[in-house]
This record gives C-alpha cells, sequence and structure tokens, in this order.
C-alpha cells in the first residue's frame, strides 16, 4: 500500500486519478480504516489529506461558512460561532461516535462513505449545505442531497475529492435540529434519524427543510414534511402531519439495527421533535 | 494434616476492611502484562482460516500453496492434530479444528504460522477449500422438530425412555423436582402460563483470547495465556496433542476478563500445534469479530412457565420446560437452566424439564452463572403476573415463597443457612422501593440463585529471612483476589497486609487449582490459604518453643508473635514472626505452610434485584433509572470488590436484558460480530449501581464465605423484565427488549 | 517487511520506527517500540482500550496508521505518571477499585486525563458522556465514574 499526504487538493486528486488500484482518502480514517480491519478494502494507495491547509479551515464568510474537509468533529465542536448559527449541523456531526472518534472524523468522510445511516448528512441536507468538489482539472459545487446514490456509493469521478462544506449564512430568525435513534445512548449507528432547518416570519414558518436517515438507500428529504410545517406555529395537527409525511417518504430494510416498521414510526417522531427544538432554537414559541 | 473447614465466627482486624489492590499500580501504568503482551525470541504470528458457512461438508483443503509461500514457517488442519475418534477430547478438538464438516459460522478449517501477520494473511488466501453447503438450524425451537437438519448425526436423545433409534438435535432431556405438580395445581385459585424467549448474548470480556506458545522437538513446551484456568488448560492441551502434563508449562498471563468464557481452550492447541510443527515460539491473538463467531457465547433459549397460587399467595405448584441450545456441541446447559429455575422457593410440588438442544452455532461455554439468568426470566416475571393476578405486591409473594433452612430445593439438596429470605426482606424495607416514579416509569424486582463451587485447591506460604511472606496461589485471579487472599493470609498470621505478596503460579510449580469458575475463587483459595497459614504459624510454633527450650504445647500465637504461656515461661518475651523467620536457618531452615485441598460446602447463593426502568412509549427506547442489588456474601473479605463483582454483574445483565444479541441471517452467519452492534452498556447508558452485602455465614467455611461472582447477574432480566413490563403498562417476553421489541409490544397492546 | 521510517514523540522521548504503511498505529506502538499499555479490545475503534492522544487530541490508536505519527505527539497511558508520582487518576482508580480485570484501565485513564484536561469539574453525565467510548466490562463503571470524581476534586485542590 502506497502512502501519500500530498500539500494540495489538486494534488491528491490527481494521485488518486492516477492510481490503477484501489485508491482512498485518508481523511479521519474512522471508516477507512475499519474496512482495513475487517479485509472489506484491501487499498493500493492512500492519500492523507489531513496535509493540505485548505482541508483544515473553518472559514466564516459573508456568503456562509466554509468547512474543510479534514475538520475533525472536536475542531468543530470547538467552534462556537459555527454551534451558534448551525447547531443542528454540528450536534448531527458530534453523535458520531465517541470522543475519540471525534478526534478524527470528519463531516466529508462522513458523506462520502455514503451510508444511509450517516450521522451528519441529514443535517447537512436540512441545512443547505453544498460540497465543493475538486477533480484534477476542474472544481464544481455540488448539493450536499447529490453525493451520495446508495449505501457507498457516490456521484464522485474517480480522482475527485470534496474539498470543503459550504453552509449558508444564517440571516433573521432561523434554527436546526437533528436527532436519531439509537438503542444505547452513544457509540451506534442510528436506527433512524431526523434533520430539520427552519426560518421563521411573524412567529410562523417561513421555510422549512426536513430530511431522515437510515430509512432508505440514502438520506430522503422530505418535501411534503416541509410543506406540513410551512405557514404554521408547530401546532400538533401540522405536526403530525409532517410526520406523517415523513413516515410515508419512509423506503426502509428490516436489518440488524431495525425493522421496517420500527424505522417507519420513529422517522415521524424524530421529525416532529427535532422540528420543535429548532423551532425553539429559532425563537418560536 | 486433615483442618477443620466449620465457621467458628472469628473476630476479624483485617479481614472485611476495604484495602488496595497489590497489582493496581501494574495495572494504572500499563505494566502489567495481559494475554497478547508477551513475546518471545524469533515468535510465529498465526492466524486461522475460517468457515464462511454455517454448516457445509469439507469436500476438498488445499494448503500446498500457502506451505511453499516464503516466510510461512507452520500450517495445520484437522490432518496434522492426533485422531480423537471415539476418545473424551473428540468433540473439543473438533472445535478447535473442523475435521471434516464445519458446524457453525467461523469454525476454524485451518491455521497458518508466519514470520509475520502480513504473510500470515497472504498464506490464508493461497488456503483453497471446497465445501458443499449443509442445511442447516440456529434456533432452538427449530432444531426440536422432527424434520429439522440433523447439526451432528451421531446423537442420540439421552435423558428419556425408551431409548432412542434415530439421531436427533436434542441431546439430552434433564428432569427435577418433587411432589405431585397435577395435584398442585387443582389446589390452586391462580394459574398463570407463559412463553419466554432469551438470545444469546456474549460475556464480552474486552480482552480477545490471546497466547504465546512453545514446544521443541524434546516434547517440553510453555504456554502463556489468558485463561481462568491455566491448570484445565494444561491437562486439555496435554490430552489433545498427546503430550506429558509435566513437561508442559502454562503460565497464566494478567486475565482481561473472562465471567466463563476463558474457562475452555479455543485457539491454544492450535498454537501449540503450529509451534510444535515449526519448532519456533507462535503468537496467537484472536480478533474481537473471531471472538464473537467462534469462543463460547451463552444459550439463547426458549421456554414455557407455568405457576399456580391460592389467593393467599401461596404457590400450589411450578413447572417449567425450557429449550437451551449449546451450540454445535453437546452440554449440560439446559440441565442447569432446570435446576435453577425453582430454587429460590420453597415448593410442595415442582417440577422443571431441561432440553440440551444443538443448533449451528458456536460451542456454547458458562457464562457468570450459566445457565441461571434465563430461566429466572422465565420464572420470576411469571412471579409477577401471579401476583398481580391475585392482587399482592410482588416482593410479599416472594417473601412468602421463600426458601429457607430446610427447605427442600427444587433441585434435590435441602439448604442449611441461606440468604433469600433475608435479601427479599431487605429489599421490601430498601429506600429504592419509597422512591417517586415519573410518567413513562416502572419498578421491577427479582430474585436470583446460583449453586456456587469449591474443587480441588493448592496454596503456598513462604516466610522469607525478613518476615514479609510470600503467598502462592494457583486459582487465576480474575477479579482482585489477590487482595483478599493477601488479607486472609495477613489475618490468620497476624501482620500488616502489605508485607503479604501473593502471586499466581505456573502449573510447574504449585500443584493443581482447578478453574476460576462457579464462584469459587475466594471461598476454596480462601479456605487454603486458612489452612496453609495455619501450618505455617504451627511450624513457628516449634520453632519458639525450640528456641525457648519448651513444650509446643506451651506456645501460643497472638497478634503474629509466638508467646509463650504460663506461669513459669513469665520471664520468656514473645517471639515476633520477623524474630522467628531471622532464625530459621538455625532453628531448621526455611518457614513453609501448605494446603492441598478439595474445598467442599459451597455454600449457596442468592440475591434480589431492584431495578427502575423509563420507557419512551413513542420509540421503545428505555433508560435505567434506579438500580440497587443485595446480595448474601456469607463473608465479604474485601467489600469494594464484592460490590464491584455485584456491580459488574447487575451491568451485564442490563445489557442482556435490553440490547444484547446474537443476530443470525437466513444463511446461518453471525450479523453482528462487533461491539458496534453487539451493544454492550457504554458508561452513559447507566445510573450508579447501588449494593448492600449481607452476610450470612457459610457454615462450611472457617470465614462463612460463600462465593459472590456470579449471582449477580441471574435476577437483572427479570428484574428489568419487569420494570418495563410496569412501565410500558404491557408484558415483556422476549429477551432483549430492545427498542423495537417494546415498541412492537405497545403497539400490539394498543391494537388489542 | 517493507517498512517505512516514522518519527515520531511519544510520551515526550524522540522514537524512531519503520512499519508497513497499512500498519495501524496501535500495533506500532505495541509491536515496534514495546509499549504494551495500549491494549487492543477491538481494533475497530469501538472499546477505546487503545486510547491515545495525538497532538493532545484523543483518539483510537487502531484508527490510525502507524505512518501518520511522523512529526506527531503520542501520549500513552505510559507516560501519565511523573515519575515514581502517579497521577491523581492513577491514584484515585486504585483507591476506589475502579478496575477489576484491568484491562480497560489504560484506555479509561487516557480518556479521563482528556477530559479532566478540559474540564477540571465535570458533572457526573460529563464524564458518563467522555467516557462513553470505553468499554468496560467489569464495574457497570460505578466505580470508575466515582474515581474520575475524587481525581477531579484532586486536581482542583491541587490548583
Amino acid at each position: 500500500m502506497r502512502y501519500e499526504a500530498p500539500t494540495t487538493t489538486k494534488e491528491a486528486a490527481s494521485l488518486i486519478a492516477g492510481e490503477k488500484g484501489e485508491a482512498f482518502v485518508l481523511a479521519g480514517g474512522t471508516d477507512l480504516l475499519v474496512r482495513m480491519k475487517t479485509g472489506l478494502s484491501d487499498p493500493d494507495l492512500v492519500v492523507d489529506i489531513k496535509h493540505i491547509p485548505a482541508m483544515q479551515d473553518i472559514k466564516t464568510t459573508d456568503s456562509g461558512t466554509k468547512i474543510g474537509g479534514a475538520v475533525s468533529g472536536s475542531r468543530l465542536n470547538s467552534n462556537k460561532k459555527l454551534k451558534k448559527a448551525w447547531p443542528g449541523v454540528v450536534e448531527a456531526t458530534n453523535l458520531i461516535g465517541s470522543d475519540q472518534i471525534q478526534g478524527r472524523a470528519t463531516m466529508v468522510g462522513n458523506l462520502c462513505n455514503a451510508s444511509p445511516a450517516a450521522d451528519s448528512v441529514p443535517a447537512m441536507i436540512a441545512a443547505g449545505a453544498k460540497a465543493v468538489v475538486v477533480g484534477p482539472t476542474k472544481r464544481r459545487t455540488v448539493p450536499v442531497e447529490k453525493i451520495a446514490t446508495g449505501p457507498g456509493r457516490t456521484s464522485l469521478a474517480k480522482g475527485e475529492i470534496i474539498e470543503s462544506i459550504n453552509l449558508p449564512k444564517r440571516t433573521g430568525k432561523s434554527g436546526d435540529a437533528y436527532l436519531r435513534f439509537i438503542p444505547r445512548t452513544e457509540m451506534d449507528i442510528a436506527v433512524v434519524s431526523a434533520g430539520v432547518n427552519l426560518t421563521l416570519e411573524k412567529g410562523l414558518v417561513k421555510t422549512a427543510r426536513v430530511c431522515l436517515g437510515a430509512v432508505g438507500p440514502t438520506a430522503v428529504l422530505v418535501q411534503k414534511a416541509a410543506k406540513a410545517i410551512i405557514g404554521s406555529k408547530l401546532d400538533e395537527e401540522s405536526l403530525k402531519k409532517m410526520a406523517d409525511a415523513c413516515s410515508a417518504a419512509c423506503n426502509p430494510i428490516s436489518d440488524k439495527r431495525g425493522t421496517v416498521e420500527y424505522r417507519t414510526k420513529v422517522a415521524g417522531v424524530l421529525a416532529k421533535r427535532a422540528a420543535k427544538i429548532a423551532f425553539e432554537r429559532a425563537g418560536g414559541k | 494434616m486433615t483442618h477443620d473447614q466449620s465457621f467458628t465466627n472469628q473476630k476479624f482486624k483485617l479481614v472485611g476492611s476495604r484495602v488496595n489492590r497489590p497489582d493496581g499500580v501494574d495495572k494504572v501504568t500499563g505494566r502489567a502484562k495481559y494475554g497478547a503482551d508477551a513475546a518471545a525470541p524469533g515468535q510465529l504470528v498465526a492466524l486461522f482460516l475460517r468457515s464462511p458457512h454455517a454448516h457445509a461438508k469439507i469436500k476438498k483443503l488445499d494448503t500446498s500453496r500457502a506451505e511453499k509461500l516464503a516466510g510461512v514457517k507452520a500450517v495445520i488442519t484437522s490432518a496434522d492434530l492426533p485422531d480423537h475418534t471415539n476418545g473424551a477430547q473428540l468433540d473439543v478438538l473438533e472445535n478447535c479444528m473442523a475435521r471434516d464438516r464445519v458446524l457453525y459460522d467461523g469454525h476454524a478449517v485451518a491455521a497458518v504460522a508466519a514470520i509475520d501477520r502480513e504473510t500470515a494473511k497472504k498464506a490464508l488466501k493461497l488456503i483453497k477449500v471446497s465445501y458443499e453447503k449443509l442445511p442447516h438450524v440456529t434456533d432452538v425451537d427449530e432444531a426440536m422438530k422432527s424434520d429439522a437438519p440433523l447439526v451432528r448425526e451421531n446423537i442420540f436423545t439421552r435423558g428419556v425412555d425408551p431409548k432412542p433409534t434415530k439421531p436427533s438435535n436434542i441431546c439430552k432431556v434433564s428432569t427435577f423436582g418433587h411432589g405431585d405438580i397435577e395435584a398442585g395445581f387443582n389446589e390452586a385459585d391462580v394459574i398463570i402460563e407463559k412463553s419466554f424467549k432469551t438470545e444469546q448474548t456474549h460475556q464480552g470480556y474486552i480482552e480477545p483470547h490471546a497466547c504465546l506458545a512453545s514446544v521443541g522437538p524434546d516434547g517440553n513446551g510453555e504456554l502463556w495465556v489468558t485463561t481462568q484456568g491455566h491448570y484445565t488448560y494444561r491437562t486439555v492441551c496435554s490430552a489433545l496433542l498427546g503430550m506429558d502434563m509435566a513437561k508442559l508449562k502454562v503460565t497464566s498471563s494478567e486475565i482481561g476478563g473472562g465471567f466463563g468464557g476463558k474457562t475452555h481452550v479455543w485457539i491454544e492447541p492450535i498454537a501449540l500445534a503450529l509451534s510444535r510443527k515449526a519448532n519456533r515460539p507462535v503468537k496467537a491473538v484472536m480478533t474481537r469479530d473471531e471472538v464473537f463467531k467462534a469462543s463460547g457465547p451463552t444459550c439463547s433459549t426458549s421456554m414455557d412457565i407455568k405457576i399456580g397460587a391460592k389467593k393467599d399467595g401461596t404457590i400450589t405448584a411450578g413447572s417449567a420446560h425450557i429449550r437451551y441450545q449449546d451450540g454445535a456441541f453437546r452440554g449440560q446447559w439446559g440441565q442447569l437452566g432446570a435446576m435453577t429455575a425453582f430454587a429460590c422457593y420453597d415448593l410442595k410440588n415442582v417440577q422443571s424439564v431441561g432440553y440440551d438442544v444443538l443448533v449451528n452455532r458456536p460451542k456454547v461455554a458458562a457464562y457468570r452463572a450459566p445457565s441461571a439468568p434465563m430461566a429466572a426470566f422465565g420464572v420470576e416475571s411469571t412471579v409477577d403476573l401471579v401476583a398481580k393476578a391475585i392482587g399482592m405486591d410482588p416482593v410479599a409473594l416472594r417473601i412468602k415463597n421463600a426458601a429457607k433452612e430446610g427447605t427442600r430445593a427444587s433441585y434435590g439438596p435441602t439448604y442449611g443457612p441461606i440468604g433469600i429470605g433475608p435479601t427479599l426482606e431487605a429489599a421490601k424495607n430498601h429506600p429504592h422501593m419509597r422512591a417517586k416514579l415519573k410518567k413513562n416509569q416502572g419498578r421491577g424486582m427479582a430474585c436470583g440463585f446460583w449453586f456456587n463451587f469449591g474443587g480441588q485447591t493448592c496454596s503456598d506460604i513462604n516466610i522469607s529471612a525478613d518476615g514479609t511472606v510470600n503467598l502462592t496461589l494457583g486459582t487465576v485471579d480474575v477479579g482482585g483476589s489477590r487482595a483478599s487472599m493477601s488479607l486472609i493470609c495477613a489475618e490468620e498470621l497476624g501482620i500488616p497486609y502489605d508485607q503479604v505478596k501473593a502471586n499466581i503460579a505456573d502449573t510447574s510449580s504449585l500443584g493443581h487449582n482447578d478453574t476460576t469458575e462457579g464462584s469459587r475463587g475466594t471461598f476454596s483459595s480462601g479456605m487454603a490459604t486458612i489452612f496453609a497459614a495455619r501450618e505455617a504459624i504451627e511450624e513457628m510454633k516449634e520453632r519458639a518453643a525450640q528456641t525457648w527450650d519448651i513444650p509446643v504445647e506451651e506456645v501460643e500465637w497472638v497478634e503474629g508473635e509466638a508467646r509463650a504461656v504460663g506461669k513459669k515461661n513469665d520471664n520468656l518475651p514473645p517471639l515476633t514472626l520477623k524474630e522467628i523467620a531471622g532464625r530459621a536457618a538455625a532453628t531448621g531452615g526455611p518457614i513453609a505452610g501448605h494446603n492441598e485441598v478439595v474445598a467442599d460446602g459451597a455454600g449457596v447463593s442468592f440475591a434480589s434485584h431492584i431495578c427502575d426502568v423509563e420507557v419512551d412509549p413513542e420509540t421503545g427506547g428505555t433508560k435505567i433509572i434506579r438500580y440497587t442489588v443485595i446480595q448474601d456474601a456469607g463473608k465479604a473479605i474485601n467489600p469494594d470488590y464484592v460490590e464491584g463483582q455485584f456491580q459488574g454483574g447487575a451491568a451485564q445483565g442490563i445489557g442482556w436484558a435490553l440490547n444484547e444479541e446474537y443476530i443470525y441471517g437466513d444463511d446461518g452467519r453471525l450479523q453482528n460480530a462487533g461491539f458496534l452492534d453487539y451493544r454492550i452498556p457504554v458508561c452513559s447508558d447507566l445510573p450508579f449501581i447501588d449494593t448492600e452485602i449481607l452476610e450470612i455465614p457459610n457454615p462450611n467455611h472457617p470465614y462463612g464465605i460463600r462465593g459472590v461472582g456470579e449471582t449477580s447477574i441471574v435476577p437483572p432480566l427479570a428484574a428489568i423484565g419487569n420494570a418495563v413490563s410496569n412501565a410500558a403498562g404491557v408484558r415483556m417476553t422476549h429477551v432483549p427488549m430492545s427498542p423495537p421489541r417494546i415498541l412492537k409490544a405497545i403497539e400490539e397492546a394498543a391494537e388489542a | 517487511m517493507t517498512g517505512t521510517l516514522v518519527n515520531t514523540t511519544v510520551n515526550g522521548d524522540a522514537v524512531q520506527f519503520a512499519c508497513p504503511t497499512d500498519e495501524s498505529l496501535l500495533d506500532s506502538l505495541r509491536d515496534r517500540i514495546g509499549l504494551t499499555g495500549v491494549k487492543e479490545g477491538c481494533g475497530t475503534g469501538d472499546c477505546g482500550a487503545c486510547s491515545i492522544t495525538l497532538d493532545g487530541e484523543l483518539v483510537c490508536s487502531c484508527l490510525v496508521l502507524g505512518v501518520e505519527a511522523n512529526g506527531r505527539e503520542i501520549g500513552t497511558v505510559e507516560g501519565l505518571a511523573d515519575g515514581d508520582k502517579l497521577h491523581p487518576l492513577q491514584d484515585q482508580f486504585i483507591n476506589n477499585a475502579a478496575l477489576q480485570c484491568g484491562i480497560c484501565t489504560p484506555g479509561f485513564l487516557v480518556a479521563a486525563k482528556a477530559l479532566l484536561d478540559k474540564n477540571n469539574n465535570p458533572t457526573e453525565e460529563e464524564i458518563r458522556y467522555a467516557l462513553a467510548g470505553n468499554l468496560c466490562r467489569c464495574t457497570g463503571y460505578d466505580k470508575i465514574v466515582r474515581a474520575v470524581q475524587a481525581a477531579s476534586k484532586d486536581l482542583r485542590k491541587k490548583k
């Protein structure tokens, strides 16, 4: 196995594009090293992106916040500004694994691993986040929901790397939240999860995005669920409508972590609870 | 010399105090050496090739390419191992290495030893196996059906009349009880009949199996290994490989948890065989995935419980039919379950029938009070249902029917003084019982029983010239026993605790000691230590008598010194242990005390647990709010570590009750062979676990000691089951009570 | 073995080792430089027995490549004590009987120290969540949490 630690994204992209065998990006390594240990992957090339300065940045500009691809969960957690603007996104990322995992795991790694149960992804999608994709020759910006195409599969071409995640600028009264259900209090993969992001105007929900995790091959953005609460004060009726829309949008499997029925039911429950938190965070009463 | 093991109500100076363990510093600095921490010059790395099938015939097994790979020093398949056909060890060997059939996902088919891990990994890939898949069965009830695929072709059910002529997966039926259950049920005002299921769990010790084996062509061998019983490993390994027992020195490393799972050999005989073939040391360490797939978890079970009672709470009859799977090899787990099921109660009419059933899963090994927690789940859940049906407080119902001294136990013997009544009274009076419950919270309690065990033990005490003492033990220290044995030794000799240095001997330095299992460590090693110390004291009295030139009858041993008794000896100042030790060379040589004993009379153990649980009715999620363990210890030598056993057993029981389970796919393969999806409790899952130690002396031990290690895992499944059922308003009958199972039960109840 | 040379700092000492590029830092620490206080319980980041600090950040060494340690600073359980003086956490783990088998203890100590370095007065809940990545199968965590509470008290007194 070849190990490379380039200092620019372009170089990293070229290395991967040029590798004939199996090539992997190494960010936090919390998925890749598990794959290697359990024999699921036997890479010919690993490209460590942690030496690329652009990958290590958290930058806030007029248009929003840019989070580098190699920024760990614990660094995200110590950024007070970001936590205030996007508490749901930060808490979703921080839910991944233990403090030990947080010392390494990254949002972009979580996204590119393309697990339907990835914690940070529904929160990012609800937030309207975009991924900056860098290839050997060009860059493009893609909505996060377009990255994963199925379990373990992404829309990235060989040699394309996500350099950063861009979160939009927060304006007015807004809030986001992410909840997942796990059997224990920590250390589990989400059985089902929900991210909700909303803005308020005159005490009513003006815009909303609701995204579910672990209920289909990829995270599911549920427009009907958002519609159900737009214009409301999150009264019981609109919440129930939203929960029903969530359950209706579920297309899960039964596996070792949960059943179809369980995921379908609890998706709605979590979306309701997350919406209430987001509403409160936005200053709603 | 024979010693009297009767309880004497001795007054203690040290025993019962909370002391720091002697191996503490080694363990907080990373210096302590566990199974995988040893290294030998020139050591090879061993890796195992394992079956990907639940059940298959090995049609062809070709290792030639692996053998030719540079750096590979030995390859072993069943063909390289001694033939034990029709021998007592055949099952053990076949589990370590499949012969012509693989019987479960993870069953070893070959092993290699190579100069490094990379080479060993490559070699495994070069081994070609062709399998012919066979039908498999992993569920205990399915396996009992007459048309189930046969796990083994040569098993005929024992314990049934007439003797069967056709093979079956049911290897044994065991029946216990007394009285007339039909008459008992006829007397009952209320009869509750219920079926229960529990899923398979693993001991979950954090340290994987690991060893360093070294065997030379002269037949001398050494094995460094993480084990609960290095003498047992020596016995089994030497028998399997045809080695002389005395020439195989087994050293127990520090053990990173066992809970019954390290009472049995897995990779060790193969590591020895590889070493013998390569004539080099071989290190073998299981991965976590291998631990789950190919060590010895406990059974999954299915059972039917029936209890009848009068309106006043008198239980008139109890019956249990319990079906336990033993994995792919015969065991006695169903039998043990049947024996323990009703052991807490004084019943006139009782019958329990245990079935031991083979399935295509790994060989079942002991797990802390093996078989008792599942039977207790069935019985104690049903007892709660009886209480509800007659409108009686569940603790009061248990107190009314509790076994006591003189009760004929459901499994046969008559009890001496026992602690079930006192633990129940303590539960009734515990502040936990009065703590306020909030919305969606429920309280449950249950009691539990374990036999405890004694067995072969020996211990040496050697007194150094400076008066410090070496205490040599052969019972592996799994949870702090070096501290308790040092306390006992210091107590008897009358010297400070820190002047005793306890050490676990290797198999060549001390006689046989049975495995640390059955909660026998403190009971039996404690006994041998007391007797060895008393022998050393007799010797020191002799030396003092000799020094003083008086008859030994005029010497007594008080507070660590020899004192001359009687008026005429008034002028003789006492001789301390240190002084006697200092003169040993001139008075007859080194001073030592020894004891070899078969420790009988291990007192049975009982516990009552109380648990509060909160259930989220929308998700089925659970949270343990409060947990209290009350258990009889006989005598707590080092209370810190007795509490530790209570808390640890409760925590394992909580995991089992709520989330832990082996999940097999339709293909018979284990789907969650890792700590990510085999969910043992994490720190944030649990509250502080309150403990209350009761001391009802065991009449058969000088200090009154009873084993404490196992009973604490018996009540939790039922206590939590009762609490969850009370919180959710629906009876839970399937363990683990995972969120999907709870939510489903709530929804079904709502629909009905 | 074809190895890559790695220059790193372990518990303050400069250390050099060679390892295959796909080797975990856990294996490098144990097998190349003999620091067997770092334990493997799972190798997949689920048990925390291999916890170390990497440039001060708490990580599982089984999820780091040995080659990634080049130029970095590693802290392990072997570096906790100051000469013959144990760290308050080590003292309190012994005093509180916070270990039974002891295999998880090194990981717990490293994780607990990482917590107390950031927060010298954590609540019970903060302790429990901070240690959720470290599995213990013997103790039910009761005495571990109490030991961390006692050590945090000691550390505050010292200041």
